[in-house]
């Protein structure tokens, strides 16, 4: 499989999709 | 006076020289790697300026300014540094995943890019395939400084104020 951060797309992709998820996780630990 | 310092002068600081490390990383990544890309591809190649003058005056601020960051940022935690950074307190979660994922971009840019990039612009000697590797290295640590610098700004932007009610409730 390609590395996805040797595209921009795949990089911008990869920082939204971490975006994400670290923000469910947040959520989660806060009890909200 | 000391909280003036400390909250007012150290969150303007720390927004600046944040400004100025993430504006680089940007510039970097979405404009200067393509240019050259392109610029070797040209008879003769023609991307020696940028990477005699323009790249090393750019990494000084970089790195200098990826500092000054991190130092405000820790100014402005106080004592509250490891309510936030080990996640003690409900409220210092959002900020204190933000100063993580500040703190790993900073060990990036000092430990990973900078020490690869000075064999790259040739400021320490290097053989090509040192070289080589190094370009790949250092590549590859910037492009993921980028992709965290997303989520970074999202929890410095989201861990106060209306922000935070809005994101957290």
């Amino acid at each position: 499989m390609k590395n996805p951060l040797d595209t921009l797309w795949g990089t911008v992709i990869t920082g939204l999709v971490l975006t994400v998820v670290l923000y469910y996780l947040v959520r989660s630990m806060m009890g909200a | 006076m000391g909280e003036f310092i400390q909250y007012g002068i150290g969150r303007w600081v720390h927004i600046m020289a944040g400004v100025m490390w993430i504006g680089l990383l940007y510039y970097f990544n979405f404009v200067q790697v393509d240019a050259l890309k392109k610029a070797a591809a040209d008879t003769p190649p023609t991307g020696a300026g940028i990477t005699k003058h323009v790249a090393p005056r750019a990494l000084f601020f970089f790195r200098w300014a990826a500092l000054v960051t991190v130092l405000m940022g820790a100014m402005i935690l106080g004592d509250k540094i490891d309510d936030a950074l080990f996640f003690k307190e409900r409220a210092y979660i959002p900020i204190g995943v933000g100063a993580w994922l500040g703190l790993i971009m900073f060990f990036n840019v000092w430990v990973i890019i900078w020490p690869n990039q000075k064999k790259v612009l040739g400021i320490v000697p290097a053989t090509d395939d040192e070289k080589n590797k190094a370009r790949r290295t250092a590549f590859l640590a910037s492009r993921l400084n980028t992709a965290l610098s997303m989520p970074m700004l999202f929890f410095m932007v989201a861990s106060g104020g209306i922000f935070r009610r809005a994101f957290f409730g």
